[in-house]
């Protein structure tokens, strides 16, 4: 009777257990072997990069020895702190302004039956996401361009703090819609029961416990902003360098060099930074 | 009758509190939709009028009504007698373009598909750090990385002087400013955004029908070919979506590993902006190419809506 209860999967796995593997339901065989190339291929420009950044000699791909020779190099380096500069009161800007903005979307368009306009909401922030980098390039550099020469306004840094900003909401939004459709519509409730005015509410009970969500959306919004480098780079005036601008005319100008990899080490390592704490943080209950 | 009396103030009310909520998320809404439709949207309309527009000679627009950007999109008007010549090269450049994207796309495919069934079948708690490992690049600076492929396979470059060391070649082989190069970095960009989709649908996979596949006696080959497969399709379209529209308005992968001798559509609309020079031409390449992603998006929509909904990476 036990034996006929087996299922042919069981009779597959006893037979591999006699050659000594268990027989797996979900293995596929070189499967792995692909997970583990694909991640390789992924990983394998990072850790060049920031390995070369450490390298003694003025050669990029031949390693002679370790030397911070390069990092001391970038330190120093004027145009680095201003193009460093530019790029943190850009980033920091857009995030402040795309977080608020987002954190306001995302209270309007969660927690409540659907209302008329909201699909219009959805369309218009996920609009950036949709339209290719280069096209928003073109349109924004054409919008600023047409401002200044009829209407005569330009804000300076202004136009790539706004700019960014527009592409930084869809970024921020995501987590905290998502953390605000998690959350419990009767903790609210339970607070209007004890007396709380609506803004009480919000401010003891939804603000703390949405936190996470807006600080995951604003290291997100803070990162996609700093490396930003297509639409900066059509959109950005005259002395408006940002790194990853300053980077681009290092490698178009002078060519490959080991202070581009020190800079761009400090760049990848800023990124991988703030999307860990992004993850952590928005994991966190 | 009191009750009677009653019903039209409740309504009332009810209607004062469904004018209040409509307010509520409306003004909340309100600084998206502003910021987003006049620094967004709006340069959008602009553009397509700047694609209507005459170029100035150096750069910027004048102001007079022309199809000029889009006819010379297909033809070039000769000189002496204002005729119009039937000229290819862009037309060469958008089917680049789209072949490059297409050979992208099934190349992310045939790479993303193992990798994301090997992460579905991982243990739960291990699962989120995989995802994790493959988002994570994708957050990186992508002319950085891209520079970095670009170190990888150049003449003096990594794959070069390793071919060497081991006396493969004598001479390096010319891998950097080619369509390979373009594609290999395509592949490397947008990797994860098939991945994601395929794992989003694998994940869900019930291993019972596979079980059931081995009880029927079927191959590994088969249980994948005739059960996996048809059971990750909303995934497999949706990555093959993610990967191909975005390759279609690459940029910065051209720019870098084309060396400006293999333009894509990205990196030919940003010329018309720097060296060339002619706005007008830029802006109805941007039009153009931001019609057919919008539109191939709408198909897939249109194609997805009433079946499975999939998450988007």
């Amino acid at each position: 009777m036990a034996e006929q209860a087996l299922s042919a999967a069981q009779v597959l796995d006893r037979a591999a257990g006699r050659r000594g593997r268990r027989f797996d339901l979900k293995r596929q065989p070189g499967f792995g072997v692909v997970a583990l190339l694909c991640v390789a291929m992924l990983y394998a420009p990072i850790l060049i990069v920031v390995g070369f950044a450490f390298n003694d000699s003025p050669s990029v791909t031949r390693w002679s020895s370790f030397s911070l020779a390069w990092f001391e190099k970038v330190l120093a380096n004027g145009d680095i702190h201003n193009a460093a500069r530019n790029t943190l009161v850009i980033a920091s800007c857009a995030t402040i302004i795309a977080t608020l903005i987002a954190t306001a979307a995302a209270l309007a368009t969660t927690r409540s039956r659907a209302w008329p306009g909201q699909t219009t909401v959805y369309t218009f922030i996920n609009l950036p996401l949709v339209v290719p980098e280069i096209v928003t390039a073109v349109a924004t550099a054409s919008f600023f361009a047409l401002l200044a020469q009829q209407v005569g306004i330009s804000f300076g840094i202004g136009n790539l703090i706004l700019t960014h900003s527009v592409f930084c909401i869809p970024f921020a939004y995501l987590p905290i819609r998502a953390r605000l459709e998690d959350m419990d519509l009767t903790l609210e409730q339970a607070a209007a029961d004890l007396y709380a005015t609506p803004w009480q509410a919000f401010r003891r009970v939804t603000l703390p416990l949405l936190t996470p969500g807006i600080s995951s959306g604003a290291a997100l919004a803070f990162i996609i902003s700093f490396d930003d480098f297509t639409i900066t780079q059509l959109v950005a005036g005259a002395g408006q360098t940002t790194l990853p601008l300053y980077i681009w005319g290092q490698l178009h100008k002078v060519g490959v060099t080991p202070e581009v990899n020190a800079i761009s080490a400090i760049l990848l390592v800023v990124s991988i930074l703030f999307v860990s704490l992004s993850f952590l943080v928005g994991r966190r209950r | 009758m009191a009750v009677a009396a009653e019903a039209p103030r409740i309504a009332l009310a009810q209607a004062a509190a469904e004018r209040r909520f409509l307010l509520g998320r409306r003004l909340l809404a309100s600084p998206a939709m502003i910021v987003i439709g006049v620094f967004g949207i709006l340069p959008l309309l602009i553009m397509f009028i700047y694609s209507f527009l005459v170029a100035a000679t150096y750069g910027g627009v004048e102001w007079s009504f022309t199809t000029e950007a889009y006819v010379s999109f297909l033809f070039q008007r000769d000189i002496f007698d204002d005729t119009l010549q039937f000229v290819p090269d862009y037309l060469q450049i958008y089917l680049r373009t789209f072949v490059l994207a297409g050979f992208t796309t099934v190349a992310s495919l045939i790479v993303g598909f193992p990798t994301a069934y090997f992460m579905a079948t991982r243990p739960p708690s291990q699962r989120n750090f995989w995802v994790f490992l493959i988002t994570l690049p994708f957050w990186t600076n992508l002319l950085i990385r891209t520079y970095a492929i670009q170190l990888i396979i150049r003449d003096e470059g990594l794959v070069n002087d390793l071919l060497r060391a081991i006396g493969l070649i004598d001479q390096p082989i010319h891998i950097l400013y080619t369509n390979f190069a373009i594609m290999l970095g395509l592949l490397y960009s947008f990797l994860p955004f098939m991945v994601l989709p395929l794992y989003t649908s694998l994940e869900k996979l019930d291993f019972r029908l596979v079980e059931a596949g081995f009880d029927l006696y079927a191959t590994r080959g088969r249980v994948l070919r005739r059960i996996v497969i048809p059971l990750a399709k909303p995934g497999i379209i949706a990555g093959c979506i993610l990967v191909f529209i975005p390759a279609l308005g690459a940029y910065v992968t051209p720019l870098i590993l084309g060396g400006g001798k293999q333009h894509m559509i990205g990196s030919l609309i940003a010329t018309q902006f720097g060296t060339s020079r002619n706005w007008p031409f830029g802006c109805a390449q941007a039009f153009i190419l931001m019609a057919i992603v919008l539109l191939a998006l709408l198909v897939y929509v249109r194609s997805t809506t009433g079946k499975s909904r999939v998450a988007h990476g």
